[in-house]
């Protein structure tokens, strides 16, 4: 069944964290996704705001609008802002392979992003960075 | 998050509990910043009762590790559990950090 779309928007801070991850929880858990896979997407959720704020919206001055909705057996997270053009995507992946002297700080965010969604893709809209995060309605593995 | 600090031998146990996101990094940074600049430099981190953990919190691990290395000191990780021990086995910490499957066994290897 094909829910409607669920719209809000929040203030590019941080201080908003919570109630971002509350807006996706509650819809990712009226539309059924498992709890393990809904923890999964709450941290891809929080990963991809974050990294909004810190570099879209270095001025705090910024808004980032979510969308939820459901298709037959996947639930859709969109994350939209207005800032700069930027694939978070295409930040390379971390190696984590390597010892702790070797270990780069950043880049753990998106890699999570990755590990922690079935499908994430990335596209510029209407002047809009749109962060698309989808994951199964089944009960399979919580990341591909 | 809620952190509590203790001796244990020579080691000192760290032990924090809910949730180490974005908004909470900051501070579980600084109580190990503390701890290590009282000269603490066998850290033991029992993330037993941490129920979530993102990759601000895991930022704040590395740092501390590379920090404590740097001062021929030594992080150690105990108490994994469910998500947060996904979230470390992703991010690769497990060729990191030794990570201990209990607080005991940590405290063991920490001398």
């Amino acid at each position: 069944m094909t829910r409607d779309t669920s719209t809000t928007r929040f203030p590019a801070l941080l201080d908003s964290l919570p109630a971002v991850i509350a807006f996706v929880e509650d819809n990712a858990a009226a539309a059924g996704v498992a709890p393990a896979k809904r923890n999964g997407l709450c941290l891809a959720a929080e990963e991809a705001f974050v990294n909004i704020c810190t570099h879209s919206f270095k001025d705090g001055k910024g808004e980032v609008e979510l969308d939820c909705f459901s298709t037959s057996n996947t639930f859709v997270l969109e994350i939209m802002d207005s800032g700069p053009e930027f694939n978070m995507l295409s930040v390379p992946e971390p190696d984590t392979s390597v010892e702790l002297e070797q270990r780069e700080i950043g880049g753990l965010g998106v890699h999570l992003i990755r590990n922690f969604t079935d499908h994430a893709q990335w596209r510029r809209l209407n002047n809009k960075n749109v962060l698309q995060l989808t994951v199964n309605l089944d009960d399979g593995p919580s990341h591909s | 998050m809620d952190i509590q600090t203790r001796p244990e031998g020579r080691a000192t146990v760290i032990s924090a509990s809910g949730k180490i996101d974005a908004m909470t990094a900051p501070s579980f940074e600084s109580s190990i910043s503390d701890l290590i600049g009282e000269g603490k430099l066998c850290l033991v981190l029992d993330l037993g009762a941490v129920e979530y953990i993102s990759s601000a919190g895991l930022r704040v691990i590395l740092a501390s590790a590379k920090s404590l290395k740097g001062k021929s000191g030594k992080l150690l990780l105990a108490n994994a559990r469910g998500s947060v021990q996904e979230v470390l086995e992703i991010s690769g910490f497990g060729t990191v950090f030794s990570i201990y499957d209990s607080l005991e066994a940590a405290l063991e290897a920490a001398g």
